[in-house]
């Protein structure tokens, strides 16, 4: 059974999700990952598997690789096969790397999720569908447009922020990204808004100065409320390769990320690079974008996601 | 760019290099290094074992063994091998005799498309081209407004109609290009995964309304193992001429730069290298190959200089230069030029052998640079131009004024003492010896940051 958003929220009296809903993921999950031309079982020659042979786990390495798994995870997953002396046993190895299933901590008065990642991860997209998703199961939602360097990023949020029903905190281009969250909070504090929602500029986690703007809107973030942001979400594409290892190393560094949220799954990309994430740093899984539709970001079951990878 | 790849491969060649022979067993251990090196880089694996194979075939050969200096015939061979792995010939875009030349777009969500599209309308205006720009993306939230900002941004028009289709934006978008005597379209479409079916259909239907000249494949070099299926994807579908490389400026491993051309035929023609809108470069497969094997790129950052500096600049620097002349004014004025030309540490990576010797050189010398600034313009005019006549109360006033400690102002009066003096020797054409450490050029603290890191690495393996 897929992890509903009641779970991944901690709201306990919730009414129970549909099934066909939470069925959805997984369903979505397998034929998105099953697009890519073989399935990791088929590489891996899984019926034929010989934990004896040298070849069947080079094969499996092989496969590791080509989804973006990394080599230290890789090797660590053949370890692990190699003391079980089982193959079939993979989806379960890859789901323990990611650890204890999440919460997303909105269990506040105003919770603060700061949002942040390299150009082109789908920031803004995932701040909009998860302040839809909030919206409809009863909170209300603030977005920050604290993205005040790409053109147009402002006018991209604020429609996403009109489509959810969400207050919008916006600002001039080339303004202070710090004020511009200080501003959300203030406005959510004063009309008793339940979330705010910061959307950043996307930028390399190489370039100093952006990372240490970054951490300067944190830092204003963790001034204007005690113990806010209270989660900072680190946007990461699933196409991306081992080069996602460092991008969440680096913005952990700045930022303190607490989860991430993997978009574009629906392409052919398996989205490897999320293990050794969880694996290396151990940075949880929180989200998941499957599609482009509203109702497929969901949240993370790294069961799942070890099944529809396998499989 | 490429560091990892780079640190691993010069490592594992590095054995080689010193060498006088060459056994069969150490050039075996070399491959496998390589081979893990290409793999860690995100390099698909086909290519990374083909790559290696090829070089260790010819390593093996005959012209390699006769050689004096055999380690060095080996990274000679990667070097080509890397090379004609990106692409060998040009990377020019092609002209269409009878203009408007139309230059398609097309990509991933999130690649790059639209910024891509300023910048290269922003190179070709300098190049004394007429760009327009077409927005064909009618998908995302505000792309339009993204596209109309970029034009304003680098002064070129944009063509736009919200509530078309993207085949009819296309067309219209050609013709009003042609009836203002624009001689360059460039045509910005939608993101869209390969995988879907519908989006890739209304490509193919753009690009037969649009029988562009040249249509780019807008790849994140970030991307992983997938680029392999991507390129592939677009390349059946809509039949790329060429890949315009974006992100570069991160530590991407290259893995995409080094699979895209291999799979699809196509070359990489364009790379951006930084946020700005001139930080689009044509794309040189053999320096590139040079600049992962810490050869160091010798013609870009010549070509990055001229570009930095106005003609008329170049003249007023060499009178001065000749006279002896270096006031506070000329200091600022190369510093800035230094800072035109990118990212400090990206341009001294291009002088050959620098590349082993920037370990630790983080980028605390931005910061630095940002520091001279200051100094200099907490200066009046006068003490700008007279250096000499700042005594122990200005120097008080201007490390005030700046931010700064009056050592630091010390530090820099210093080293535009010296600077002056060098020039006084070139100027009177002996060349100067180069001083070891350049102000401002020594190793920070974070030199033993890097390294730990670099331990650690190693004990992992």
């Amino acid at each position: 059974m897929s992890r509903s958003w009641a779970e991944l929220l901690g709201e306990d009296e919730a009414a129970p999700e549909p099934e066909t809903e939470r069925a959805g993921m997984f369903s979505r999950l397998r034929d998105s990952l099953s697009k890519s031309r073989r399935a990791l079982t088929e590489q891996i020659q899984v019926a034929a598997f010989d934990p004896g042979d040298d070849l069947s786990w080079e094969r499996l390495e092989e496969a590791l690789l080509q989804a973006d798994v990394g080599v230290p995870a890789t090797a660590e997953l053949v370890r692990r096969l190699e003391a079980r002396g089982d193959i079939a046993a993979l989806p379960d190895e890859i789901a323990l790397l990611f650890g204890e299933p999440p919460t997303l901590d909105v269990k506040h008065a105003p919770a603060v999720i700061l949002v942040v990642g390299v150009n082109g991860t789908g920031k803004t997209t995932t701040i909009g569908k998860l302040s839809a998703i909030l919206s409809a199961r009863g909170h209300s939602v603030v977005v920050a447009a604290a993205d005040t360097f790409r053109a147009a990023a402002e006018e991209q949020l604020e429609i996403w922020a009109q489509r959810a029903g969400a207050d919008f905190v916006g600002s001039e281009r080339g303004a202070d990204p710090a004020a511009v969250a200080y501003d959300a909070i203030e406005a959510a504090q004063a009309r008793g808004r339940d979330v705010v929602l910061v959307d950043t500029a996307g930028r390399l986690h190489t370039q100093t100065n952006l990372m240490e703007e970054l951490a300067k809107v944190r830092r204003v973030i963790e001034r204007k409320l005690d113990g806010a942001p209270h989660e900072t979400l680190l946007v990461v594409d699933a196409t991306t390769g081992q080069n996602g290892v460092q991008q969440a190393r680096l913005f952990k560094e700045a930022v303190g990320v607490t989860g991430v949220a993997l978009t574009k799954l629906d392409g052919s990309a398996k989205g490897g690079v999320a293990i050794p994430i969880a694996y290396e740093l151990g940075l949880p899984v929180k989200l998941v974008g499957v599609g482009e539709q509203l109702e497929d970001l969901r949240p993370f079951d790294a069961q799942d996601y070890a099944r529809a990878l396998v499989d | 760019m490429f560091d990892a790849l780079s640190d691993k491969l010069q490592s594992a060649l590095g054995d080689l290099r010193s060498r006088g022979t060459l056994d069969e067993e150490a050039i075996s251990r070399a491959m496998r290094e390589v081979r893990l090196a290409l793999l860690e880089a995100d390099v698909n694996l086909e290519i990374a074992r083909e790559f290696v194979g090829h070089v260790r075939e010819r390593a093996l050969g005959q012209d390699v063994r006769k050689s004096l200096t055999p380690g060095q015939q080996v990274v000679k061979i990667v070097h080509d091998e890397l090379t004609a792995l990106m692409g060998s010939g040009s990377s020019q875009l092609a002209f269409s005799p009878r203009p408007p030349t139309t230059i398609l777009l097309a990509g991933l969500q999130g690649s790059g498309k639209t910024t891509a599209a300023g910048k290269l309308a922003l190179l070709l205006k300098k190049d004394d081209k007429k760009p327009a720009l077409v927005a064909a993306d009618l998908q995302r939230p505000a792309a339009i407004d993204q596209l109309m900002q970029l034009g304003e941004q680098v002064g070129v028009p944009v063509y736009a109609d919200e509530r078309s289709d993207p085949v009819k934006a296309v067309r219209d978008g050609i013709e009003r290009a042609k009836a203002d005597g624009r001689d360059v379209v460039i045509l910005d479409t939608a993101g869209r995964l390969h995988v879907d079916e519908a989006l890739m259909e209304e490509l193919a239907a753009v690009r037969r309304e649009a029988k562009p000249t040249n249509v780019l494949l807008v790849l994140d070099a970030m991307t992983g193992q997938e680029a392999v299926n991507v390129a592939k994807a677009f390349q059946e579908r809509i039949d790329f001429d060429g890949v315009l490389m974006t992100k570069l400026d991160g530590d991407a491993r290259g893995g995409a730069a080094l699979s895209v051309k291999h799979v699809t035929g196509r070359p990489i023609k364009l790379a951006s290298v930084g946020e700005k809108l001139d930080a689009l470069e044509w794309f040189h497969p053999d320096r590139m190959a040079s600049r992962i094997l810490g050869m160091g790129d010798v013609l870009t950052l010549i070509e990055r200089a001229e570009a930095a500096v106005g003609d008329d600049e170049k003249e007023e620097i060499e009178r001065r230069m000749m006279k002896g002349e270096f006031s506070f004014d000329d200091f600022l004025k190369s510093y800035k030029m230094l800072r035109r030309m990118g990212p400090l540490q990206g341009v001294l990576k291009m002088i050959p052998g620098m590349g082993k010797q920037l370990e630790g050189l983080d980028q605390v010398n931005e910061k630095e640079l940002g520091r001279v600034e200051a100094i200099i313009l907490s200066m009046t005019p006068h003490e700008r131009r007279v250096p000499h006549v700042i005594d122990g109360s200005r120097r008080m006033r201007i490390a005030a004024g700046s931010g700064t400690t009056v050592p630091q102002v010390n530090q820099l009066l210093e080293a535009r003492k010296q600077m002056a003096k060098m020039m006084k020797m070139m100027g009177s054409g002996k060349m100067p010896q180069i001083p070891g450490a350049a102000a401002g050029a020594k190793p920070r603290a974070s030199a033993t940051r890097k390294s730990s890191s670099k331990r650690k690495k190693k004990a992992r393996r």
